[in-house]
């Protein structure tokens, strides 16, 4: 199986381009055999992924797997996963189809939807394998495009407002990126991701425009590949466009969105920045760990003031994001450890807060909170499901919220005790607005008699779609070592080149001085 | 036989939370309780048979993260041993009590909804998650217990949850908890930053090395033991209901009274007191951090008893009682006592538990009536009930023959509070307040007691005629409590707060400076001992790990300096306890008249004490509507205006000018603009690969 990654990742692609070129009509029989394919090509594309993981090695640093062709106009085809992005993999082909199985609802142009989320997710799982820039960029890229399409054509009332104000977010991002990648390109003569890794680029200090830039280059190729992760996370104050987003698209969109899609803005740092640039990543962190604690607190107060559930869910993942990009801006550890992890469980969270979102907006079509209440009534599993993600969302010890959380602040907190105190006021509010949500939708009298016929209990297929996630958020709080033993290493490994390559630029520094 | 212990609530709230549907309605609540029964059994074998050594057992990996470890483990010494008996004794009755209790609850519709498989759930997961508590080895699994109960109470607190005031008092309870883990959470991540680890015995290693080291913590530097100490009693404050953090513990009362007894009064409150005396290797070496537990629980201890003297509501005055107590308790560990804080937390779960079963019996006998006002001579028509909250008041208000270890077991354990705390303070202001708040005790509690079963039947006559004595299922629990509030300060006085070898042994503490204390025993009030003390500080630093459940520190004379107090010291709570009942005597059955004209008389002060001293009523106007009035003012003008306002102005018309567009087109023009992108990236990648070949 010397091609394991790209078979993993262009199953769903297979799967699409037979969709468009097979199947014609627009009847019932029709649009379920474009779910039944969909479903098929997605649990498939788990399946093959699980050997990815079984084959791992966790103690090899490197990259595994590792793929290498030439590809057209001399471009190169590299994939390859460590320690960090294997777990994205798998978090990927895990959730997919419990997107697809949750989108079984759905009767507009089925057939383009199913399209739209496996070329997607070919698209996601690229970015977590590339090993060349180039390559990256364009999965980067690319996946703006179906999610894209899933919000403004399948999205709710104001969806062209919120799709452009997505692309537009992310897409200004990436620009700088480019530029950033066009200037490594010019300097390394390479687009290798590991070559690049281990290349030092220039980091004297300089004035342009009569700024003086600490770190010079590398401080400026951090802050354009900033611009684009930060996006992505979304972090602090660029995360407008993520409520909007949420709020317009369908469930599933939000599932890949939230468990999926912001993960890479995360990915992306420990890719790139802080192998690539530690001069500009040591320069720029009091900053990117301040925009973090504001993040926490910011969106959670933020969050108390929603009225819309999607609205809430959403600013709570950008509070739960300030986690991640402090975590790993600690650059220790168990900040790094507990970002990854963060990441993952929030990918099963977010996806399950979500989907509960859509069972009763596919009941009642209603995403206000103020349109529900006493939902325990009619609906006890609901109830059940919707409580465990609540308090998996305030991170209950136990259930794998705590550990990402517990990790970060542990990890911070060696780093820079303000952020630290800041950063866990966050525990407190996290446990007023969820609470206060499910209070709301959840408890008291049963307000609606006149849906009492149709908000009815979950459906099996609904329940079994929850099944895997709840089964994933109990394990991994209580075996969170399946986790952290896999990254363990590669993050190790991670903090011994960003410290080394730390300590060669000081006395490179102090060499410069001395000779002047 | 400790992995039976701690799992089988577990597997009693797994058969009745989600086997009941199988099993049926009573085999789950009579599984549950049976699994609650055998727990409770072998408890008090491991109690009985514990050797004072500490075992250390390996149950499950946990977290592993860099020099982060932590199992899930059981640590089992005698703190543990105690906590295991107050927890499943008290839970195994409260179990066998709501039987009863909850048989008929006129909130839930009977044949519809099944409420009781979910009552005995949570109270198997509550008792769960206190085990897990109690005999954690390190700090993370501490937490998870710490979190766990909280999520307990929070579900037990809004078990009626078509109620809102259930639901606000849950949340309210979960919340100001959470304030406290703010706390408790920075006090682990400070101690992992000092000592790289989380584990228990890694932390009492360092401790001595700690009152040596500074922490930059914020703007200043920090004492790190001081801080740490400090930091993990903030926890403590919000899980034990102290001053400034006692608010939802009143609101709590919203749940079933079972669950008061079990949580709110026996068991999950006494957690903070039971960290400080797990952490007394640490606290011993944070003497600031010490004085500071000792300030919060004095306060308490007065403050919550003021606030009792004129509830109405019977449920709540328990309630106050409960915060009150809880403050003699942190008392006691503070000034580093921490063998009678223990004793305390020991007789308080037999009594507390049972006056709030008896209050529950009240209430289940009057059918769902709270207010005192509307009982009245209700002594002949629940003649059980009324000598079980008897000895219960007998217990707490202290009834003994003074100057003897002959009493009741609130007498024994509040007499050692208040002479360690004279002994602790030197006769100072903590004192005081404790025998002040005895004196309070004592009459708020016979003030109950007169209320409720003396006097005339008032209020409702139809509710009087019906009230009728609770079933044996729910006097079963009262009569093995009321056992337990007799006997339980006698059998085990010497242990808790005998002579220093005694209560060494007890605790499995080595005589390592045993001799010292028998030293200082002779001249306690010279300091002869001294240089000696120093010598085994010294030693002490190079030694091993302190051995033992507690921890004193050299230094730490107090025990022995209790047992010399003055004898008017020790008498001191019996005097109170006859001032406050006759008192009560003459205020409730003598003179009936009086309190209404005292709280005319005295109105600012009657409703200050009424109100419970505004405290809700000021954090709600400084923390509650600040905050959510900020959150709203974040969204409308921070998110709405200022950064959409911003970045949509650097692209000022782009996002209109593409929804115009948009807006005109069918959506199936999006593919059009989708399709333009893939043609931008193809190009712009076209133009790096062939512009960066060129170069």
């Amino acid at each position: 199986m010397d091609n394991l990654l790209s078979i993993t990742t262009f199953i769903p692609a297979i799967a699409a381009a037979i969709l468009v070129i097979f199947l014609r009509g627009e009847d019932a029989s029709a649009r379920q055999s474009a779910k039944w394919v969909a479903l098929i090509a997605t649990i498939l594309t788990f399946l093959v992924s699980i050997f990815i993981l079984a084959g791992f090695d966790p103690n090899d640093t490197g990259f595994q797997f590792v793929e290498e062709a030439e590809w057209l106009l001399g471009l190169k085809y590299k994939m390859g996963v460590d320690g960090i992005s294997v777990l994205f993999v798998m978090l990927t082909t895990f959730i997919m189809p419990l997107t697809i199985a949750a989108s079984w609802n759905v009767d507009t142009r089925v057939k383009e939807y199913m399209v739209a989320f496996l070329l997607l997710e070919t698209l996601m799982l690229g970015v977590f394998m590339s090993l060349d820039l180039v390559l990256f960029y364009l999965f980067f890229e690319a996946g703006l495009i179906p999610m894209f399409l899933i919000i403004g054509i399948w999205g709710g009332s104001d969806r062209i407002y919120a799709s452009f104000k997505f692309f537009l977010y992310t897409f200004l991002g990436s620009v700088l990126m480019l530029v950033a990648m066009v200037a490594m390109f010019a300097e390394a003569g390479t687009t290798d991701i590991p070559v690049l890794m281990t290349h030092v680029f220039g980091s004297e200090s300089f004035s342009i425009l009569g700024v003086h830039v600490v770190g010079g280059m590398q401080t400026l190729m951090f802050i354009a590949f900033f611009a684009s992760f930060a996006v992505k996370m979304p972090m602090w104050p660029v995360h407008t466009w993520l409520p909007d987003a949420h709020v317009q698209a369908p469930t599933a969109g939000s599932v890949v969105l939230a468990a999926i899609l912001l993960k890479m803005g995360g990915y992306g740092f420990l890719r790139f920045s802080l192998p690539m640039f530690p001069v500009g990543s040591d320069v720029m962190t009091p900053f990117v760990l301040w925009l973090s604690a504001i993040a926490i607190v910011y969106t959670s107060l933020v969050a108390l003031a929603q009225e819309d559930m999607k609205k809430l869910i959403a600013y709570s993942s950008v509070a739960h994001m300030g986690y991640v990009t402090m975590g790993i801006f600690a650059a220790n550890q168990q900040g790094i450890d507990g970002a990854i992890f963060q990441m993952l469980s929030h990918g099963f969270i977010s996806a399950a807060l979500f989907l509960c979102v859509g069972v009763v907006y596919d009941r009642a079509h209603s995403r206000e909170i103020s349109a529900y209440g006493g939902l325990v009534h009619k609906m006890p599993v609901y109830a059940l499901v919707f409580m465990l993600f609540t308090m998996a969302n305030v991170g209950l010890p136990g259930t794998s919220g705590f550990i990402g959380e517990f990790l970060t602040l542990v990890g911070i907190f060696q780093v820079d005790t303000y952020v630290a105190l800041v950063a866990t006021t966050g525990v407190i509010l996290s446990a007023a607005y969820a609470l206060w949500l499910y209070r709301r939708v959840i408890f008291g009298p049963f307000i609606r008699e006149s849906l009492s016929e149709i908000l009815t209990e979950m459906n099996p297929r609904e329940k079994a779609i929850f099944a895997p996630l709840v089964v994933m958020t109990l394990l991994l709080g209580v075996c969170p070592w399946l986790v952290t033993d896999i990254v363990g290493p590669s993050v190790e490994a991670l903090i011994g080149n960003y410290q080394a390559a730390l300590a060669e630029a000081e006395t490179a520094m102090q060499y410069a001085e001395l000779s002047h | 036989m400790e992995q039976i212990i701690l799992f089988s609530p577990l597997a009693g709230a797994l058969v009745a939370g989600f086997g009941w549907r199988i099993i049926g309605d009573a085999a789950s609540q009579w599984i549950s309780t049976g699994l609650l029964f055998i727990a409770c059994a072998l408890s008090w074998v491991v109690f009985l048979l514990h050797d004072g050594q500490t075992h250390h057992i390996h149950v499950l990996d946990w977290i592993r993260s860099g020099a982060l470890e932590a199992a899930w483990s059981i640590r089992l010494d005698r703190l543990t041993a105690i906590m295991l008996i107050v927890v499943t004794s008290v839970s195994a009755l409260v179990h066998l009590y709501s039987i009863g209790y909850m048989a008929h609850d006129d909130n839930f519709d009977e044949k519809k909804e099944s409420y009781r498989p979910r009552f005995f759930a949570y109270l198997s997961l509550f008792t769960f998650a206190m085990l897990m508590l109690v005999t954690a080895d390190n700090l993370a699994q501490l937490f998870f217990g710490w979190e766990g109960v909280g999520l307990a109470s929070y579900l037990l607190i809004g078990f009626y949850f078509r109620k809102s005031s259930a639901n606000s008092a849950a949340i309210k309870a979960f919340v100001v908890n959470r304030v406290g883990d703010f706390g408790f959470a920075l006090g682990i991540f400070a101690l992992f930053f000092l000592a790289d680890s989380i584990m228990l015995d890694d932390i009492f290693d360092l401790a001595p090395e700690l009152a040596n080291t500074q922490l930059t913590f914020l703007w200043t530097d920090w004492n790190a033991a001081n801080l740490a100490a400090f930091l993990l009693f903030v926890g403590a404050m919000g899980k034990s209901a102290q001053f400034f953090l006692h608010t939802w513990l009143p609101d709590a009362m919203e749940g079933p009274t079972p669950v008061s007894a079990l949580i709110h009064a026996a068991t999950m409150v006494t957690a903070g007191v039971f960290l400080v005396c797990r952490m007394s290797p640490l606290f011993e070496f944070a003497p600031e951090a010490k004085m500071i537990v000792v300030a919060i629980g004095a306060a308490t201890a007065f403050f919550a008893a003021t606030v009792g003297l004129v509830q109405n509501d019977i449920k709540r005055v328990v309630a106050y009682s409960t915060c009150s107590q809880l403050g003699y308790m942190f008392v006691a560990a503070g000034v580093g006592v921490y063998s009678v804080a223990m004793f305390h937390l020991f007789t308080h779960a037999f009594f507390k538990a049972m006056l709030f079963l008896g209050a529950g019996s009240v209430i289940h006998g009057m059918h769902h009536e709270q207010d005192m006002r509307n009982y009245g001579g209700l002594r002949r028509k629940m003649p059980y009930t009324f000598w079980a909250m008897l000895i219960g008041t007998l217990a707490i208000t202290g009834v003994g023959i003074p100057l003897t270890a002959y009493g009741f077991a609130g007498f024994l354990s509040k007499d050692a509070v208040i002479e360690s705390a004279y002994a602790g303070t030197n006769g100072g202001l903590a004192f005081w307040a404790l025998v002040v708040a005895a004196l309070f005790t004592s009459f708020y509690s016979w003030r109950l007691m007169f209320m409720t079963f003396y006097g005339k039947p008032r209020g409702d006559m139809h509710a009087h005629e019906h009230a009728h004595e609770s079933p044996p299922v729910m006097l079963v629990p009262l009569g093995a409590l009321a056992l337990g509030s007799v006997f339980a300060g006698m059998i085990w006085y010497g242990s808790y707060f005998g002579d220093h070898d005694e209560v060494n042994r007890f605790f499995g503490v080595e005589s390592h400076h045993a001799e010292e204390g028998g030293h200082a025993d002779h001249d306690a009030d010279d300091h002869g001992g001294d240089s000696a003390s120093e010598d085994a500080k010294a030693d002490y630093h190079h030694g091993p790990a302190p051995v033992g459940a507690i921890f004193t520190h050299p230094d730490n004379h107090v025990l022995d300096e209790a047992h010399h107090a003055p004898k008017w010291v020790k008498a001191s709570p019996f005097a109170a306890m006859l001032i406050g009942l006759v008192f009560a005597l003459w205020f409730y059955v003598w003179d009936p008249s009086v309190p209404g004209r005292l709280s005319r008389n005295q109105r600012p002060l009657y409703l200050f004490l009424l109100n419970k001293w505004y405290f809700d009523e000021i954090y709600d106007y400084i923390f509650v509507r600040p905050t959510c009035a900020l959150g709203r003012f974040l969204w409308r003008k921070g998110d709405g205006g200022v950064i959409d306002g911003a970045i949509n102005g650097v692209a000022t018309g782009i996002i209109p000018f593409f929804t115009r567009m948009a807006g005109r087109a069918q959506s199936g023009y999006i593919f059009t603009y989708a399709f333009a992108m893939v043609v931008g990236i193809a190009v712009l990648i076209t133009w790096i690969s062939i512009g960066g070949g060129a170069r």
